[in-house]
């Protein structure tokens, strides 16, 4: 599903060169639940940015569902992340002025469906999630932990192969954080990859594997089972933030 | 796309109520200041008889002061003489033509209870009627056998037969001016002339004249024009001395169907002048002029010099005010970068945020030059109020609505295109980060 061998990408300016990620390697097959871990500042996020075609890299190869990133034009890009990818926010990045519906509508909008297409995949996607009847309700109206179901809902409106989510529940309370996992994990289990960026050893325990990264590089990637991992991703972060 | 991108600026509008009042009324205001001077200027140089302006002809000949030009650029006279007028209409040789020149005389209502008043008139040729085209409420104009015949016959404006026959059809009856009585053979309808172009001497938009008598009948009473008058040496006692002077105190239009017709005319007036020369008169190089409605209006200036400045001005305002408005866009889009990241990582491209911001540029236009007619309205009925010589330019045309709200659509997407183009360069990964 997704592929990255020796991928580079620095940050230059007048001054200085940043590696955010080095000679980083990683292949993330069809189905998986893939959580990425790290301390601060290791370069999971511009990982993620680079998967989420949010980002160009500087070099390496890329490959996303059996497509060769490199050298696409920024409409490519697009028209590529939004068929392929769904995104959840940590911050949940609902619009504010647009209800349920209509927030949900947005990538589905880009993708050029006609109208009763879009409405059928909205209403799909939000009783997914538990919120069928609330679609004229506005994000303020919803707690934080609906407002993450309607984001959830909005990733996929689309039918997405590859779900990408970055802290999903760091700003939720525990109760609301179990359901949104658990509602990732159903997700997961009907055959969408998702790659989920957290800090929390608990969520990433829950996950199918788990990968590491210090210093914009894969320092532990293997397909050992989680549990046995997870003592070890404990004494790296504890490590890394010592 | 359109319509979404559309529903998403109206929404953004509410978005930010002060914001969007403050862009929205710069807008207007310069909207209103631009078009209300545009309007005035529009319709006072636009073309009265569109279907035939390049067919009807003003006719110049210098016949002034060898050593003393009419007009120091060497334009020949804005009138002609008495002698050259009827020469022309004598010789007949345009498809139509029309000498003529204002008059004002008494009318003495047959009513009793209406009291003789004052009125403004035009003495011309039949041919006016058919050059001219105003329209008939009834009857019609006189006819050429009318002009050859001296006949005191009048065609009256529908204000005139208002006033004297309470808006009936008058045809057959009698109007006293001066003691003279005419009889009325048409009464015009309603003739909306924004300039009375057809006498620019005596001013593009002084009121239009009461009624119209045949030029021959007027000669025939010694009746001096009202207008304006221009000699350049002394044209002698009494009238017959007059009519036979250069004074230059009428105007003379004729009607050339087709570009031959007006080649052949034009030689017809060199050749006259050339034979006038023999007897002593234009003693100026030959100086013949033809312009048709359009250009003897630019050459009248009938859009002053001052109305474009106040144009130009307008203008600068409205340019100001899309300066303040590039402002406050720029600060409308910095807000909306989370938004607009979130918009590129789910799937829009730079062009489709581009598009979708522009056309958020243009809903505020689209409103700003609603507001900004409304304002262009109360600007027209200002300078009506002020200037009553405007009262016929000082009105929005259906062209002039459509310029209007296409203006501030296109000056709002103007003012849009740096802020957009801002906004369409955010980095998504950047702003999706709390």
């Amino acid at each position: 599903m997704l592929k990255m061998t020796h991928l580079q990408k620095v940050y230059r300016t007048h001054l200085i060169e940043t590696h955010a990620l080095r000679d980083f390697s990683i292949h993330v097959r069809e189905g998986e639940f893939v959580a990425v871990t790290g301390p601060s500042g290791s370069g999971k996020t511009t990982f993620l940015n680079i998967a989420g075609l949010l980002e160009e890299f500087s070099g390496g190869e890329f490959w996303l569902d059996g497509v060769d990133v490199r050298g696409m034009n920024d409409n490519e890009r697009s028209r590529l992340r939004n068929e392929k990818i769904g995104f959840i926010f940590q911050s949940f990045n609902l619009i504010p002025d647009l209800n349920l519906f209509d927030n949900v509508d947005v990538p589905l909008r880009y993708r050029g469906f006609n109208a009763a297409d879009r409405k059928h995949r909205i209403e799909e996607a939000l009783s997914r999630v538990g919120l069928a009847s609330r679609q004229k309700h506005y994000p303020a109206e919803l707690s934080g932990g609906q407002q993450q179901r309607v984001a959830i809902a909005r990733a996929l409106a689309g039918s997405p192969r590859l779900l990408m989510a970055d802290e999903p529940t760091g700003n939720l309370d525990s109760l609301m954080a179990r359901g949104v996992m658990e509602l990732l994990e159903e997700i997961n289990r009907q055959g969408t990859t998702i790659i989920m960026v957290t800090h929390d050893p608990e969520l990433a325990a829950r996950a199918h594997r788990n990968v590491h990264i210090i210093d914009g590089q894969v320092t532990d990637f293997d397909d050992e089972p989680t549990l046995a991992r997870r003592s070890r991703d404990d004494n790296a972060n504890h490590l890394a933030t010592a | 796309m359109f319509a979404y991108y559309f529903q998403l600026g109206l929404r953004s509008l509410r978005r930010n109520p002060v914001l969007t009042a403050l862009m929205v009324i710069g807008i207007a205001l310069g909207i209103a200041a631009s078009m209300t001077t545009l309007t005035v200027m529009h319709l006072m140089g636009s073309d009265p008889i569109p279907w035939k302006s390049d067919k009807l002809h003003y006719v110049q000949l210098d016949n002034w002061d060898v050593n003393n030009p009419y007009y120091d650029d060497g334009r020949p006279p804005d009138q002609v003489t008495y002698k050259d007028a009827t020469a022309l209409m004598e010789a007949g040789k345009a498809d139509k033509q029309a000498a003529m020149f204002k008059i004002a005389l008494p009318i003495q209502p047959e009513n009793p209870e209406v009291k003789p008043f004052q009125s403004l008139g035009r003495a011309t040729y039949a041919d006016f009627f058919a050059m001219f085209e105003p329209p008939f409420a009834f009857g019609g104009g006189w006819d050429r056998r009318q002009d050859s015949e001296h006949a005191r016959v009048i065609v009256l404006t529908r204000e005139t037969n208002e006033k004297l026959f309470g808006g009936q059809n008058s045809v057959g009856k009698t109007v006293r001016m001066n003691g003279i009585d005419y009889s009325v053979v048409g009464v015009l309808g309603n003739w909306k002339l924004r300039s009375r172009y057809y006498d620019l001497t005596n001013g593009a938009f002084a009121d239009m004249e009461e009624f119209f008598i045949p030029y021959t009948a007027a000669i025939d009473l010694k009746q001096r024009s009202s207008g304006n008058n221009s000699c350049f040496k002394t044209s002698g006692d009494g009238w017959d001395a007059y009519l036979q002077s250069d004074c230059v105190w009428q105007q003379m239009w004729v009607q050339l169907d087709s570009p031959a017709r007006l080649a052949e005319y034009k030689s017809f007036l060199d050749n006259y002048v050339n034979e006038q020369k023999k007897l002593g008169r234009f003693e100026r190089p030959l100086n013949n002029r033809l312009l048709n409605v359009t250009e003897w209006m630019r050459d009248q200036r009938v859009v002053s010099r001052d109305v474009e400045v106040q144009t130009g001005l307008g203008f600068a305002f409205l340019a100001v005010c899309l300066v303040n408005t590039i402002g406050l866009l720029l600060a409308k889009f910095t807000r909306k970068s989370g938004e607009i990241g979130l918009r590129r990582a789910l799937g829009a491209s730079r062009r489709q945020v581009f598009t979708q911001f522009l056309i958020e540029s243009g809903v505020v236009g689209l409103s700003g030059g609603f507001l900004g007619l409304l304002l262009t309205g109360l600007g027209l009925l200002a300078v009506r109020a002020l200037y009553t010589e405007y009262k016929t330019v000082a009105a929005l045309d259906w062209t002039m609505v459509a310029t209007t709200v296409l203006l501030a659509i296109a000056a709002a997407v103007i003012a849009g295109l740096y802020p957009t183009w801002r906004a369409c360069r955010v980095q998504p990964a950047a702003q999706l980060k709390v």
